[in-house]
Formats: structure tokens, C-alpha cells, sequence
């Protein structure tokens, strides 16, 4: 029955979203305010029964109801209630149905909350939002249906993959899959736009807190996926270049352009076109991930199963919603009236070339992801890892970097660069300083993190500098989250410098009572026990760690073994200090009594997703600081209407 | 701004789909194709690891007829479950010689004794420096060598009963 309800719910929803998109279509085309006004409640019903369908899904795997064909392709009755619970996006179709939840709640969301901008320009971005959605719901109804029922179905099902049998599974995609289809919304108000021909301040100041918390999400879902793969895949790394990891960086690096070019548009009233250009790629980015993870033409550590069929699918969408923007924007943004110009040395200028550099390095990325393909169409077979996104990503990173720390102390309009040298003083001579220590202390370490490290201190000192000489208690608070969010890629910028350049790593094979060390810990080897979990049995190495004379906590790196399905995961143990982590894999037995051990010691990597969490804060922090802001100041111009009335009355 | 540039986003984006398309179209392939393949195999000189069975060097691979060149391990647990397979190459008559990626020979020859002893000759490669030369990244890997050292096919991982036929072929064919 519940299973029967969500589809029914899905089938409703894609019936209003058609409902949605040819009420908005009509109203915007006559100008029919009564048209309109339906719009909104439609888009308000339609997310909520899309979070009804969801709802039975995760109902639906909670109860292991074994005679629906997901539930028994990618749970097991035994499973933690946990991972029933994670595992009902965990697939294809469910990962499928949480994507279009989404993007139906935020165009809910929009409907109900949005009062800035222009109706006519809401019905036509809310008609934007309803197309995506149409498209995607027939994806699922039609290619990937999560309801589907088994007519014999079995005693029970297949399992989930042990790898996602962590507590992340619960939280990396549904932040990661906000961040993404949250941009949809972005999207959606440049197609509005567009239409109505209404590029400017008050679009910019309507979209931009959108663009933020799906920026924020984004952040989150990234720095939580990356501190996943660290720690559960064994690996040791926190970065792969995996295709899907950059189909994940691209549409955050277009929505950092987006939220810094929105800024301009807003105060400024300038960089019109480039803006809408970016709330389209940045959304065309998300969707173009989506097609690369499941069409299977390029390989990945997250493939769902591949079919052709689906992707053949979701290329169509794509060529019609990316194709038909682009193709909006080609014809109707010349309509659009230019905006304000300015100086180079300017606040603008320096968000013009952050735009420029983060295209730069979205480029590369796209460029880096795509090769292969490309390649292979030519008939060669290669693969493009790590050194490639490094030196070629790397340097110009940098440049952005410095260029971060110099924006937010050049004024608006028009700045003289010699004021701004001045201005920089402490950032340079911390860069300076960090640059000169580090190698005294630590020798050559290598020129990119050197420089990463240098640039680190220049940028954390820089980001707290637009603060010198204010009041601190009237400073408004989005220039907080300005500051937590830069000073957060210093953080995260230093961390994966150190982490770079100090890592540690042996691989030993050790037997009981022996010991080996790793930076500045000796690890010993005090025994192997077997482990029985949930659905799991495992040996798990007894460690001793030691780091001076002190005696440490003992870790237990286990090897696990799963039997639905039948595989085996290394489940690190790492142990936190204040200046890095110490991370262990238990490997295999050598049948003589000796164990493989791989040990890495890397100082200062808590920073990267420290920073992480500091630079989604700074995100937040911006939003509130908007808002409060808009709040204050509508209270303002209702208190001096109200005083006027009243000196009116009175005829004072 | 000029009217093209504002039409370059959507032809970029076009071309990226025709590729998609391409892609898609084709039958996903998921070998793995040798840069190696139709070069000469690198010339090493490896010395034995067992008593009683020689080493290997590239000319032996040059002695005219084809043969099969096995990386392996006693350590590695895939190379156990390929054993069953090079077994029955070499009962087809098909000479396989072998290197053996930092090995003891105590731990080699307890393996043989257990899993079957398919090879010829087994060199040994203390720091797997010829199988890097061979362009070989782990093992087990299999290596297909005409008579005159040129190699033919690369087999990447375990050799499993369904890929015994396209070995033998490729040996048949490289004769």
C-alpha cells in the first residue's frame, strides 16, 4: 500500500508541475495577474507531495518490505535501522527521487517565501523551476521508477554495499543533492529573467540568498564526502580527481563566481549578463554531473549501475534544459541593458577577476574530467589523475587566493592601487614572515606548498583586516561571513599545504609484540582479535600508540567482512591530535604470522575540513546578515511612512 | 559585446553532447589496452629465486617461440585463484615462464608445491623493477610474447576460466 501511495503522490506531482509550467506559461504570455496568482499554491502542493513519495520510500525500507524490487535489490532485513533508513537513497531510483524532492521543496520554498522580485518575474521562474521538474519526473515514472513490485518476492534482500554502510551515507547525499539542485532555483530566476527581460538589483538581491544556501549545502555535502572517503575508503587521501568528485567541485566553483558576481549586481547594479550566464552554468554543471554518474560513460568509485538506456534519458533533459537557456540567453540578453561600468582597481575588479580565475579553474577541471572521453573517441585509452588538476589548477588557485585576500579592502567603484598596497601591509608581511619560517624550520619542502602555506597566513590575516577600525558590534553581519568564509579557505588552504608536504606514510608487516614508527608515534602491534558486528565479522588490530614518553589511547583498525554482499572493507582507525592525524589500515596476513600495517601520519589535515565547516558558516552567517539587514530596513520604511502619516494627521 | 560570443556557450555545449551521444551509442568497453603491446619486451636479466629452475632474462622471450610471461606473487591472493587456469594453459602446451615480484624462495616453492607449478623458468624481481619496466602495475598480470620478444596482449589481473580461450588464441595466432 505505501509503496502504491508514493507512486500515486509522484504521478500527482508531475501531473501539477505540468499543471505549474502551462499556468505560468499562459499567465506570463498575457500578462493575466488571476493566472498567476494560482501559480504559487501549485508549486507549494507539488514539493509537498514530492516529500510525500520520499516519505514512503524511506517508509518502505524501514519496514524491509521485501516485495518491492529496490528495497530487495539494495537492503537487507538485518541491516542497522540506520542504513534502511540511508539506504533508501542509496541507489539509483532512490537517489533519482531525493534529487527531484528536492528541486520540487525548493520550488515550494520559492513560492512561498519569495516577495522581492517582480511577480510576473516569479511566475516565470517558478514556470522554469516546474519544466526541470516535468522532465525529471518523467525520468522517474517512465526510466526509474523506485515503486516498482516484484510478483514473487523473495525471503530477503541483496544488502547494500558495504561501503556505504556508514554513518555518512545518512548525511553526505541529501546535503550534497540540496547544494546541487538547490542551484535549480539560480537557474530558474536567470530563465525568469530573461523572459521578462528584468536583469537587475532586485533580481540579484532575490536570487542571492538562494544562491548562498545552496552554496552552503554544497560546501557541507563536499567537505563531509571528502572526510568520508579519508576515513572509509583506506586510501589515506582526501581528494581523488574521481570524476565524480569533480562533477561535485564544478558546480561549486561556478556558484562561488555566481555568489560574488550576484554581490556586484546588487550593489552596483553591474556584470549583468556574466551573472545570468553563471546561475545557467552553475545548475548545467549539477546536471551534467548527474548525467556522468549515471550513464556510465566515464568510470567512478560512485557508478550506479550502468544503463544506457537512462542515460540516453537524461541526455535528452539535459540538451533541452541546458540547450534551451543557452539559447534564451543568446537571444534575449542583448535586450538587456547594460549595466554600470568601473574602474579595473575596484571592488568589482577584483570580483571580475575571481570570476575570471574560478572560470579558469572550472575550465580545467571540465577540461581534466572530459579528456578522457574525448580521448577515447580518437581511439586512445588514457586517464587523467591527480598531477594534471594539480599543476595545472594548482598555480592559478594560488593567484585566486591572493587575489581574495586583496577584494575585500578595495572600495567599490574606484581605488587607488597604491592605497591598496598599503592597506595589505600585515597580509604581505605575514605572507613574507610564514614564507621564511616554514623553510627554516621545515628546509625545502617544495614550491606549491610552500607557497600554499605562505599565502595561508597572508590570506587568514587579510580576511580579518576589512574589521580593523570598526565597530565590532555595528559591523553588519555579512561582513562576518565574509570574513569566517575567507578566513575558512585560509584554513582549509594551510591544512592541505601541511598535509602535503609533512604526510608520513610507511607499509609494514609487522608481528604481534613488534613495533614500527611513523612521524612522531611508535606504533606496536599488541594483538588481532576476531569482531562480530550487525552483519558483519571482522579482525581487528589491537595497536599501542605511543608519542613520546606518554602512553596513547590503543586503535583498532579492522578488516571487516560482509557476508550481503560478500566483501571485505578496511575500516581505518585514526586517532586525532591537535596538529594532524595519525591513520591506520589493517591489511592482510601473510599466513606466517605477520600483518600488514599501513600507517600514515599527516600533520595538520583536520585543517582542510575545518576549514570546510568555517567557509559553509561564513555562507550562513551571510544569509542571516541579508536578511536581517532587509528586515531592518523595511521596518525603517514602514516606521517613516508611519511618521509622516502621523505629522500629516497632526499638520505638524 | 559582439552577437556571436553570446552564441559560443550553447555551441560549446553542443559539442559536448555530440560526444555524449557518440559515447553512449557505443558498446561500453571496459578493456584495459596495453601501451605495451607491439613493442619489444625491455631487456632484464633476472637471476632464479628457486634451486633447480632457471632464471629469466628478455632473451630467453626472443628464442623464437611464443610464450607466456606470468607476474605473480606468493603473497597475492588472486594469483592462488588464477593457479587452476595457468594449469590448463600449460596442459594445452603453451610454455609459461614467469617473474616473481618480491618473494622469498621458501615462500615460492611451498606455493608451487600447493597451487600447481605451471612455468618454465621464474625469475626473480626483489624490487619489482622489471615488472615496472613491463609496464605491469600489479599482479597478477599476464603477458602474451611472440618469439621474437615482441609483446602481443596484456592481460591485466587474475586469469579467470572465461579468458583461458582469448589467451591460448592470442598464443596460437602469435606463432
Amino acid at each position: 500500500m505505501i509503496a502504491e501511495a508514493g507512486l500515486v503522490a509522484l504521478w500527482l506531482a508531475a501531473s501539477l508541475a505540468a499543471m505549474q509550467l502551462a499556468l505560468a506559461a499562459l499567465a506570463v504570455r498575457r500578462s493575466d495577474d488571476i493566472l498567476a496568482a494560482a501559480v504559487r499554491p501549485v508549486a507549494i502542493v507539488q514539493g509537498g507531495l514530492a516529500l510525500l513519495a520520499m516519505a514512503a520510500l524511506i517508509r518502505v525500507f524501514l519496514t524491509s518490505d521485501m516485495s518491492v524490487a529496490l528495497v530487495v535489490a539494495n537492503s537487507h532485513s538485518a541491516k542497522p535501522w540506520l542504513y534502511k533508513f540511508a539506504g533508501a537513497w542509496g541507489n539509483h531510483e532512490g537517489s533519482m527521487l531525493l534529487w527531484v524532492t528536492i528541486l520540487g521543496v525548493a520550488g515550494g520554498a520559492v513560492a512561498f517565501l519569495e516577495r522581492r522580485i517582480a511577480e510576473r518575474t516569479l511566475t516565470a521562474t517558478l514556470g522554469a523551476q516546474a519544466a526541470i521538474a516535468l522532465g525529471f519526473y518523467a525520468f522517474l515514472l517512465f526510466a526509474s521508477n523506485p515503486f516498482a513490485r516484484l510478483t514473487n518476492s523473495p525471503a530477503d534482500g541483496q544488502g547494500l554495499n558495504p561501503l556505504l554502510q556508514d554513518p555518512g551515507l545518512a548525511f553526505h547525499p541529501p546535503t550534497l543533492y540540496a547544494g546541487y539542485v538547490g542551484l535549480s532555483v539560480a537557474f530558474s530566476f536567470a530563465v525568469g529573467a530573461l523572459v521578462t527581460r528584468d536583469v537587475g538589483p532586485a533580481f540579484a538581491r532575490a536570487m542571492r540568498p538562494w544562491v548562498l544556501a545552496a552554496w552552503v549545502f554544497l560546501t557541507i555535502g563536499i567537505t563531509a564526502g571528502s572526510y568520508w572517503a579519508y576515513y572509509e575508503l583506506g586510501w589515506g587521501g582526501w581528494w581523488f580527481w574521481d570524476p565524480v568528485e569533480n562533477a561535485s567541485l564544478m558546480p561549486w566553483l561556478a556558484a562561488t563566481a555566481l555568489l560574488h558576481s550576484v554581490s556586484v549586481l546588487a550593489t552596483r547594479d553591474g556584470l549583468r549578463a556574466w551573472t545570468v550566464m553563471l546561475a545557467v552554468v552553475a545548475f548545467s554543471m549539477s546536471m551534467l554531473g548527474t548525467f556522468l554518474v549515471r550513464s556510465g560513460i566515464l568510470t567512478s568509485v560512485h557508478a550506479f549501475a550502468v544503463d544506457p538506456e537512462r542515460g540516453t534519458f537524461i541526455l535528452i533533459l539535459l540538451a533541452i534544459y541546458i540547450g534551451g537557456a543557452l539559447a534564451l540567453f543568446a537571444t534575449r540578453i542583448g535586450l538587456v541593458r547594460a549595466g554600470n561600468t568601473f574602474e579595473l582597481v575596484s571592488r568589482e575588479g577584483s570580483l571580475v577577476a575571481n570570476n575570471l580565475l574560478l572560470s579558469v579553474i572550472l575550465g580545467i577541471v571540465l577540461i581534466g574530467t572530459f579528456y578522457p572521453i574525448l580521448a577515447a573517441a580518437m581511439g586512445t585509452q588514457l586517464s587523467v589523475g591527480p598531477p594534471f588538476f594539480e599543476k595545472a589548477a594548482g598555480p592559478i588557485a594560488l593567484v585566486l587566493v591572493a587575489v581574495m585576500a586583496a577584494g575585500p579592502l578595495l572600495r567599490w567603484r574606484r581605488d587607488s592601487a597604491r592605497a591598496l598596497v598599503k592597506r595589505m601591509t600585515w597580509p604581505i608581511a605575514a605572507t613574507g614572515i610564514s614564507a621564511v619560517l616554514s623553510i627554516v624550520l621545515a628546509g625545502w619542502f617544495g614550491l606549491l606548498p610552500m607557497l600554499g602555506l605562505a599565502l595561508a597566513a597572508g590570506l587568514a590575516v587579510a580576511s580579518i583586516v576589512p574589521l580593523f577600525g570598526r565597530n565590532l558590534l555595528r559591523t553588519p553581519m555579512f561582513v562576518y561571513g565574509m570574513v569566517v568564509a575567507h578566513l575558512g579557505i585560509a584554513v582549509s588552504l594551510a591544512g592541505m599545504a601541511a598535509s602535503s608536504a609533512f604526510t608520513k606514510e610507511t607499509l609494514v608487516a609487522k608481528r604481534i609484540g613488534e613495533s614500527a614508527s611513523v612521524g612522531p608515534y611508535l606504533v606496536t602491534l599488541r594483538g588481532i582479535r576476531p569482531v562480530i558486528g550487525d552483519n558483519w565479522s571482522a579482525l581487528e588490530a589491537r595497536l599501542d600508540v605511543q608519542r613520546g614518553n606518554g602512553t596513547g589511547p590503543l586503535l583498532a583498525p579492522q578488516s571487516r567482512f560482509f557476508s550481503n554482499p560478500p566483501t571485505t572493507t578496511s575500516e581505518s582507525a585514526i586517532l586525532t591530535a591537535l596538529d594532524g592525524q595519525l591513520y591506520t589500515v589493517l591489511g592482510q596476513s601473510d599466513g606466517q604470522g605477520r600483518w600488514q600495517l599501513r600507517l600514515w601520519w599527516k600533520p595538520w589535515v583536520t585543517l582542510i575540513w575545518f576549514g570546510g565547516l568555517l567557509i559553509a558558516l561564513g555562507g550562513a552567517l551571510s544569509i542571516l546578515g541579508h536578511w536581517l539587514r532587509d528586515r531592518r530596513q523595511k521596518r525603517r520604511a514602514h516606521e517613516a511612512v508611519e511618521a509622516a502619516a502621523h505629522r500629516e494627521a497632526w499638520g505638524a | 559585446m559582439r552577437r556571436w560570443l553570446l552564441w559560443l556557450p550553447l555551441a560549446i555545449f553542443t559539442v559536448v553532447v555530440v560526444f555524449a551521444v557518440r559515447e553512449l551509442r557505443k558498446p561500453s568497453d571496459r578493456t584495459v589496452y596495453s601501451a605495451m603491446v607491439g613493442k619489444a619486451v625491455p631487456a632484464f636479466d633476472l637471476p632464479p629465486i628457486l634451486s633447480g629452475k632457471p632464471g629469466l632474462s628478455a632473451g630467453d622471450l626472443r628464442a623464437g617461440q611464443p610464450r607466456l610471461l606470468n607476474i605473480f606473487a606468493s603473497w597475492c591472493v588472486p594469483c592462488i585463484a588464477e593457479a587452476p587456469q595457468l594449469m590448463k594453459l600449460k596442459a594445452m602446451g603453451i610454455p609459461i615462464d614467469a617473474v616473481a615480484i618480491r618473494d622469498s624462495d621458501t615462500a615460492i616453492a611451498q606455493f608451487l608445491k600447493r597451487h600447481g607449478d605451471p612455468y618454465a623458468r621464474v625469475g626473480d624481481d626483489k624490487n619489482s623493477q622489471v615488472q615496472l619496466s613491463l609496464g605491469s602495475s600489479g599482479v597478477p598480470e599476464t603477458f602474451v610474447v611472440d618469439g621474437r620478444g615482441i609483446i602481443v596482449k596484456q592481460h591485466v589481473g587474475d586469469i579467470r576460466d572465461e579468458d583461458v580461450a582469448a589467451l591460448a588464441e592470442a598464443w596460437r595466432k602469435a606463432r
